[in-house]
């Protein structure tokens, strides 16, 4: 270290600073615009139900998840005395921290400055693959280390259930992969400017999306996100019927806080990827002047939101599964199902001529 | 980039620490986290190398399924641990010979390819491994489409290309040994035991008044005399 090369440090100082800023910004926006799906969702839930649903802090009671925050935040952790104190308070961060992280590689535009995105990672599917399996270690540690009978169970439930819809979720991702030809996350966007409907002599539309392509994919994926992310009517871990609340039972304060953020983090980047990989992203339904004139950013959060509504309303509409079915609808319908549709999909590809 | 070295040494220390604490940890649930952890710290020395897909695969593949089982297993278990450790002495030995072989390949494997380890930064290691591995990937009798000079290969198409084409013997091979692996458990495992009520979802489906209901007449003031499957 006898000569420092000062042009390479500040360089390097800089892209860290740079990048710093970049993931400060995608995650208070990202923060900001949870607080807000987690009203809907009880809106909507509340609608469906017939009642009114938090309406009492703020006007329309908008400002009702911030008050949560700050219920939580001032509250007093209390830690069993037989947990594991250290993997009791690292579950909670790790669940959290996991699903923060899969926000780094997702894309929210392309235009004018580039890539609207933190790191344009070529492998960004595997990367989103690889930190939503992570997300299942938080609801383990967090349920062992309660030392308790109902979240042991809960974590139990959850291990085997993640782990299950994950390799749906890896054999649909193929099939996309296989149409684009590209594990980078722009990249899927922009093959979805051509397809079905483009080649029917349309202008670029809606219909070029995978969405109509691989219809049956869309619809295990959308499933098997409910059953990644734990939502009804697939929330077997916190099953509050039989399981109190699951994994959760022992949480209070802040680290329930985490483990909800965690939650719906994950729920959101579902949404998105449901967004990239099926919906087009930012590409505007119909390419013509006044759709296409609005900017890309606002189209992927319109389509991410309609995704989450999507979401609301299966929680809200439809009753909890078996564990058992739950199981056989992972193992006896979906992976056979996604396996033959992706040898369907490459078949159609290298004969059809379509591959990439 | 200067940070390389930086976050290098950042990660061998913490996945060589997490190893270690890996067979001193007391706790087998705790030693399951800090494997995860040096997996983890494998993946991210991986990166820096340029194998951002091999990274990716080990993080799903070791962290996202294998370790999930293994820490499952050690939760489930009542492990004594006291009793496995009691063995340490006996089967240092073993070990430590295993551990010395794997060292010593990697020794010769490494004056093999000439890459100059000693006195060397991190990303003369690093270049000097991308070239001694990169001639072998164009050519060589590719048939699934040989790259085009000048045409920038991605780490996962460059492994593609050679893993479907040079290798696709093995790769399938490796495959069956899986399928087998697995046709196996699920034999060792499977068993329909007497007296245990399943569902047969075929069977519910198949249901119809005929066969599920019995319409008895009941004269007033009469019994219902059960019959058949109904009787005590």
């Amino acid at each position: 270290m006898s000569n420092i090369d000062w042009q390479q440090v500040w360089t390097s100082a800089l892209w860290t600073a740079q990048m710093i800023g970049w993931s400060l910004l995608v995650l208070v926006t990202l923060l900001v615009i949870i607080a807000f799906l987690l009203l809907m969702d009880r809106k909507v839930w509340a609608a469906v139900q017939m009642r009114r649903g938090p309406n009492v802090v703020g006007p329309f009671g908008l400002f009702q998840s911030f008050a949560d925050l700050l219920k939580f935040a001032f509250k007093e952790p209390i830690i069993p005395s037989g947990a594991d104190k250290a993997i009791f308070l690292l579950a909670p961060v790790a669940t959290a921290l996991c699903a923060l992280a899969a926000w780094a590689v997702i894309p929210v535009n392309e235009g004018w400055w580039g890539r609207w995105v933190v790191s344009d990672l070529n492998v960004g599917l595997l990367y989103i693959l690889a930190i939503s399996s992570l997300g299942v270690y938080g609801v383990i540690m967090g349920g062992w280390a309660s030392n308790s009978k109902y979240p042991f169970m809960g974590s139990l439930r959850s291990a085997a259930q993640m782990v299950s819809y994950e390799v749906s979720i890896g054999l649909v991702i193929i099939c996309v992969v296989l149409c684009v030809g590209s594990l980078n996350m722009t990249d899927i966007v922009n093959a979805q400017k051509t397809g079905i409907g483009t080649s029917l002599g349309l202008t670029n539309s809606a219909l070029d999306w995978y969405w109509l392509a691989l219809l049956p994919m869309f619809v295990v994926f959308f499933i098997s996100a409910l059953a990644e992310t734990n939502r009804p009517p697939f929330d077997l871990p916190e099953a509050e019927s039989e399981l109190v609340a699951g994994y959760m039972v022992e949480y209070s304060s802040t680290p329930y806080l985490l483990f909800m953020l965690g939650e719906y983090v994950a729920i959101t980047t579902m949404c998105a990827l449901t967004t990239i990989l099926f919906l087009g992203g930012w590409l505007p339904p119909v390419d013509i002047w006044p759709l296409n004139a609005l900017p890309g950013l606002l189209w992927f959060l319109l389509k991410v939101i309609a995704v989450f509504f999507m979401f609301s309303m299966v929680k809200a509409m439809v009753p909890r599964y078996r564990y058992d079915q739950l199981m056989r609808l992972g193992w006896k319908v979906f992976l056979p199902l996604s396996l033959f549709m992706v040898v369907v999909v490459a078949a159609v590809l290298q004969f059809g001529g379509l591959a990439p | 980039m200067s940070l390389m070295p930086l976050f290098f040494y950042l990660f061998s220390v913490l996945a060589l620490a997490s190893a270690v604490l890996v067979i001193v940890a007391k706790n087998p649930v705790h030693s399951v986290m800090f494997l995860i952890f040096a997996f983890f710290n494998a993946a991210g020395l991986f990166i820096l190398l340029g194998a951002e897909f091999l990274a990716m695969v080990l993080v799903i593949v070791y962290v996202g399924a294998v370790a999930v089982l293994f820490l499952f297993v050690v939760m489930m278990l009542d492990v004594d641990f006291a009793e496995l450790k009691s063995g340490f002495v006996k089967n240092a030995p073993v070990g430590l010979l295993v551990g010395g072989i794997v060292l010593a390949e990697l020794a010769l494997l490494f004056l093999a390819q000439d890459l100059g380890v000693s006195g060397q930064s991190v990303e003369a290691v690093a270049d000097g491994i991308a070239a001694a591995t990169a001639p072998v990937l164009p050519g060589e009798g590719l048939t699934g489409g040989a790259p085009v000079a000048g045409e920038v290969l991605t780490n996962t198409e460059a492994l593609g290309r050679i893993l479907y084409t040079k290798y696709a013997f093995f790769f399938e091979v490796a495959g069956l040994v899986l399928l087998v692996a697995m046709i196996g458990a699920i034999v060792l495992t499977l068993r329909h035991k007497d007296g245990v009520r399943r569902q047969s979802i075929a069977e519910q489906v198949a249901r119809d008044p005929k066969t599920s209901l019995e319409v008895i007449k009941v004269a007033p003031g009469g019994a219902v005399i059960p019959t058949g499957d109904d009787a005590p």
